[in-house]
């Protein structure tokens, strides 16, 4: 949770400036996806992504990943333009679906971004037992993804994304598919994991109390075209389950749910 | 329990199924006096099996004995299918990897699959000879194709779009995509048309041989048979086919075991 304000080169973990993009440009099916998006993630921090569906929050998660192009303005990730980051493989990414490949077992599936940077063989098995040790799935390395039951395959998902230890996470509402109680619990490991091995986390969700409790920061945009709203900054400490039970916790979250409610209103 | 008991005991409704149908089958031809011509005895048509196997009786009328016609019909069954199953996966990664030569040739091979393609053996005939065994291998192949080219070009493209951004965000390059990602995922869709063209080929090489050429195959022995009235030898060549077609079955379903070691166990 250090924002680094000593770092001589002020170097961001992402810097968004003057984002926009628009899909289909010039043809009837144009949509104006995000409109000067100005937002920066210092390094250590925990920022999520909130906003009604259409809002461009996946769109910009993407384009910090360099997965999309934007139409104009500018993305470095630790001060490197965004498709140098990717190329650098300087961060990590998981999904909705967990996007295991069936056909590796648990332990091949987390060596495979290991695979493809030419790590030798016995480097890899350290380091996949070492991310299923920090997942708390110690014995599973041999097992088929479909043996394995949702929260766990995220939790393997989560283990991939990390096994190169990069600097930042981008996550796509990686619990959406889950229960609440597993939710809740794969939320407060997740924090003990990016804490653990210092992460920079971007997190898009739809979920209030998913990003009151997760984030330092809950950035709200507005729908078509998404525009940074407005930010709330989340001060509460270390998370525990009691968190989800303090007044200023909720307090958050009805900030937060109140800036939605302006937003849809304003649509 | 062992595991060749608890094998036995998996199999033992399939095995009482079996006996139940042919005793019955057996039951009701001798209780009904159904005619022989119509439908033969079980027991009669594994008698007939039993005579005509390696040499035929009396010789005159003669027909090739079934164990070398079987032998030459699964020889050109089995070759047009590995053909055509490993033309079907090449033009199936051909037309996905490139994708503007898949555009241009995709409505050709949709008219060419829409043609009863068993319709082609006498002109293939022409085309082969009539006593070579490649008119009748080309017809196999040309019904195998199109199962493994359809079910594999899904395979190769219908991957989840997360796992593809996944591998991009590794700046993985598409070759690497299509190793790591397209060809296993591919797999399943590939062994399934494989189970499908299996017993296909078998199909399609007896109709082939209908249409004329050596009389050693199984398509001549069932034609003649069936024109002199002995049904029962008929249907022992029918056995024969169906068995032929069985293995082919059963190796489509030994390489899934063999290529797909993640799959979850099913049936069949």
């Amino acid at each position: 949770m250090n924002a680094n304000p000593a770092d001589p080169a002020g170097t961001q973990a992402v810097a968004i400036s003057g984002i926009h993009k628009t899909f289909n440009e010039g043809t009837d099916d144009e949509v104006h996806a995000l409109e000067g998006i100005d937002l920066t993630v210092a390094p250590g921090e925990f920022v999520s992504l909130i906003g009604p569906s259409g809002c461009g929050k996946s769109t910009l998660l993407r384009l910090i990943a360099d997965l999309l192009q934007p139409t104009s303005g500018h993305i470095e990730v630790f001060a490197k333009p965004a498709p140098q980051a990717r190329v650098d493989r300087d961060y990590g990414m998981a999904f909705q679906t967990a996007g295991l490949f069936d056909w590796r077992k648990v332990g091949a599936n987390i060596e495979l971004p290991l695979e493809l940077m030419g790590w030798s063989a016995s480097k890899r098995r350290a380091r996949s037992a070492e991310m299923l040790e920090l997942v708390k799935l110690p014995d599973i390395a041999n097992r088929y993804p479909w043996q394995l039951s949702g929260g766990m395959q995220q939790r393997v998902a989560i283990a991939r994304a990390l096994s190169f230890r990069p600097r930042l996470l981008l996550m796509d509402e990686p619990f959406g598919a889950l229960d609440e109680m597993t939710r809740e619990h794969m939320q407060k490991e997740l924090l003990s994991i990016v804490a653990e091995l210092d992460t920079t986390v971007v997190f898009v969700t739809h979920s209030i109390s998913e990003a009151a409790f997760l984030s330092n920061r809950v950035v709200v945009l507005s729908p078509r075209p998404g525009r940074v709203h407005r930010v709330v900054n989340v001060t509460l400490g270390e998370r525990t389950e009691d968190t989800r039970e303090d007044p200023e916790f909720f307090k958050k979250a009805t900030e937060i749910r109140e800036a939605l409610r302006s937003v849809e209103a304003a649509s | 329990m062992t595991r060749f008991q608890r094998w036995l005991r998996s199999m033992l409704p399939a095995i009482v199924v079996g006996v139940v149908f042919f005793g019955a089958w057996e039951l009701a031809v001798r209780l009904f006096g159904i005619d022989e011509f119509l439908l033969p005895k079980p027991s009669s048509i594994w008698t007939a099996l039993g005579q005509q196997w390696s040499g035929v009786e009396g010789g005159t009328l003669g027909t090739a004995p079934l164990r070398e016609a079987g032998l030459n019909t699964a020889g050109i069954a089995a070759s047009g299918l590995l053909a055509g199953v490993a033309m079907g996966a090449v033009m199936a990664f051909v037309f996905t990897h490139f994708a503007r030569v898949g555009d241009a040739l995709t409505p050709l091979a949709i008219a060419l699959n829409a043609m009863p393609i068993v319709a082609l053996a006498p002109i293939f005939n022409a085309w082969f000879g009539l006593t070579s065994n490649l008119s009748n291998q080309a017809v196999v192949l040309v019904v195998v194709f199109f199962p493994v080219f359809i079910n594999t070009s899904k395979g190769l493209t219908q991957v989840h779009p997360d796992q593809l951004e996944l591998m991009r965000s590794y700046g993985a390059s598409p070759f690497t995509i299509l190793r790591r990602v397209r060809i296993p995922n591919a797999l399943p869709f590939f062994l399934t048309s494989l189970r499908i063209a299996a017993p296909l080929s078998v199909i399609a090489a007896i109709v082939a041989e209908y249409f004329g050429g050596p009389q050693s195959r199984l398509g001549p022995v069932i034609t003649q048979n069936a024109s002199f009235a002995r049904y029962a030898n008929a249907w022992a060549a029918i056995v024969v086919a169906s068995a032929v077609g069985l293995g082919l079955f059963v190796l489509a379903v030994l390489a899934e075991r063999l290529l797909m070691p993640w799959k979850r166990p099913e049936a069949i």
